[in-house]
């Protein structure tokens, strides 16, 4: 079969897109393998240097940040479950079971899945934008050039402070669900009372851990896209720009993409 | 801080040979066939135009860009050889000074200054605090230890930036144009503490710059790049001689004398206004 040039031209903006897609999971890949060297070596070997200090100054500079935003946000998804449960529970008589629905809910998915929303736009962009000021700043050459490797240097203490801060965060999105829902049912009379009980009754561990276990998966997405992003800044300014808004929009993406595996791969094991 | 295995260079070998070095962006040659030997101990001043390649050349001999062809060696050894680790001892042998400074914005001049102490040596953090003291009294800083880089001018940036090049007492420091947009007289100090870095601590150096004034106050040689070509590498009063001789109707020699001299007219000029004008305008009209 003949192929116009038009028809070429389509297919190979399909292949250049697969490509530079490719391109750009294989820059993260190796960058994760980067981070993942350095961390182990800066742990188990004397001679690479771990800075602890360096992760709780990002775990601070991210987490403190984030605390308040994370409460209110989840509080008010608790509020709107509740809200939207409890009519077409009504007519069955099953508005007791909406403390169930929030805790598995809350618990398993929205925790995580919010927490690391709100975290990409706060943390991964901060990220990005102090990434690829330092690149535009000639910063990261100087830190090559004094034999400072900007991965150890800067990427490690970003992805283990992000990891712990969004592990953290989510424990607290958990109960802050718990409570906006708890809230909502109160003030509409949709049985509060024993709402606690009735949460804590469905609620497993496994519910609780699966949801950490993604929250942390989604830490480190967040952080490596973020500074992948800002070390690959190129062009000044307007580059900083770009990168802060690709690694909010790749990050909501990744999260939700990743949620989707994971609920996959917990439905087939039945976790 | 210097291990017993690294190479010590005699001073009747070169510390820095590039030698053919080819590099492309986008197939356009940047560097094309680019050589050059700086010895123990003198001050090297690499010229050119704007986009002749003579930062590219710069980042080549500190390893942050890699050529397509030829090498360049440091103390006897290629750097495209060397692994990571290696790479990073030759670094620690080795300042530079960036265009911007390039100091550590979220840290103070005093920290930015200690960072590559506390990274690379096991010193105390009193001592440190003292070499960071005098690395700083050096460059005349001492007293904006405790700022951070925003709140300092662009001259202090350049000289903090120079203090935390030479922390760890470098044997070669490099020069990115050290007196780009500084005034007169700070660019005049500047070329001052080179020349007394070089003088005094006998450290080779390699400046990159288009500041004909500063140029001729700092080398010892020059060089002359020009899109992508090594024209000319010479003692300083050869170059002294072309500038303040009369034109010599020999193309090389006479576009040095114009950039040297800085005149409006000459070989330089005359390529950029020859050239393809004809076939740009008519060729506009032809594809239309």
């Amino acid at each position: 079969m003949a192929v116009l040039g038009r028809q070429r031209g389509r297919i190979e903006g399909v292949g250049a897109r697969a490509l530079s897609g490719l391109r750009y999971a294989g820059g993260m890949a190796l960058l994760l393998g980067e981070a993942a060297r350095w961390t182990f070596r800066g742990l188990f070997s004397p001679k690479v240097r771990f800075s602890w200090h360096a992760v709780a100054e990002q775990v601070v500079r991210v987490g403190l940040r984030s605390v308040a935003i994370v409460a209110l946000v989840q509080v008010f998804i608790g509020v709107i479950l509740a809200l939207q449960m409890t009519p077409p529970l009504e007519p069955w008589g099953q508005v007791d079971k909406v403390a169930n629905i929030i805790g598995v809910a809350g618990f398993r998915m929205l925790g995580p899945i919010i927490t690391a929303v709100v975290l990409s736009g706060f943390a991964g962009a901060s990220i990005a934008a102090e990434l690829g000021t330092m690149v535009v700043a000639e910063e990261i050459e100087a830190l090559e050039a004094t034999a400072l490797n900007p991965v150890r240097f800067l990427v490690v203490p970003r992805v283990l402070a992000t990891f712990v801060v969004v592990l953290l965060l989510t424990v607290l999105a958990d109960w802050m669900i718990a409570l906006g829902g708890y809230i909502a049912s109160l003030i509409i009379h949709a049985a509060p009372a024993g709402y606690w009980m009735r949460m804590r009754e469905q609620l497993l561990y496994r519910d609780f851990v699966t949801g950490l276990v993604q929250a942390g998966v989604f830490g480190i997405l967040i952080s490596l896209i973020a500074c992948h992003e800002g070390l690959k800044v190129r062009g000044g300014a307007e580059g900083v720009g770009r990168a802060t808004t690709m690694t909010v929009v790749y990050s909501i993406v990744a999260i939700i993409a990743a949620a989707a595996v994971f609920t996959a791969i917990f439905y087939v094991f039945e976790l | 801080m210097i291990d017993a295995s690294d190479n010590q260079v005699t001073a009747d070998e070169p510390v820095i040979r590039v030698v053919d070095l080819v590099k492309r962006f986008d197939e356009r040659a940047v560097l094309d066939g680019v050589g050059l030997t700086v010895a123990l101990g003198e001050t090297m001043v690499v010229m050119g135009g704007s986009g002749c390649g003579k930062s590219t050349l710069l980042r080549h001999m500190i390893g942050s860009m890699w050529p397509d062809e030829g090498h360049v060696e440091l103390f006897g050894e290629d750097l495209s050889e060397m692994t990571d680790e290696r790479l990073d001892q030759a670094r620690k042998r080795f300042g530079i000074l960036f265009q911007s400074g390039a100091l550590f914005n979220s840290m103070t001049v005093g920290e930015n200054v200690a960072l590559p102490l506390e990274e690379h040596t096991d010193l105390d953090a009193d001592t440190i605090d003292i070499i960071v003291r005098i690395k700083l009294e050096l460059v005349g800083l001492r007293e904006a230890m405790d700022l951070m880089p925003a709140e300092i001018s662009g001259g202090m940036k350049k000289r903090a930036g120079l203090a935390r090049a030479i922390a760890l007492d470098p044997e070669i420091l490099f020069y990115d144009e050290p007196s780009a947009g500084l005034d007169p007289v700070t660019s005049a100090e500047i070329d001052q503490l080179i020349m007394d870095l070089s003088g005094k601590l006998g450290v080779t150096s390699v400046v990159v710059t288009h500041e004909m004034d500063s140029a001729f106050r700092i080398a010892d040689r020059m060089a002359m790049l020009d899109a992508g070509r090594m024209l000319k590498v010479a003692r300083r009063a050869e170059f002294e001689a072309i500038r303040d001789g009369a034109a010599t109707g020999e193309e090389t020699t006479d576009l040095i004398r114009q950039f040297l001299r800085g005149d409006s007219q000459g070989p330089i000029t005359a390529r950029r206004l020859s050239g393809d004008y004809e076939r740009d305008i008519l060729g506009a009209a032809g594809s239309a």
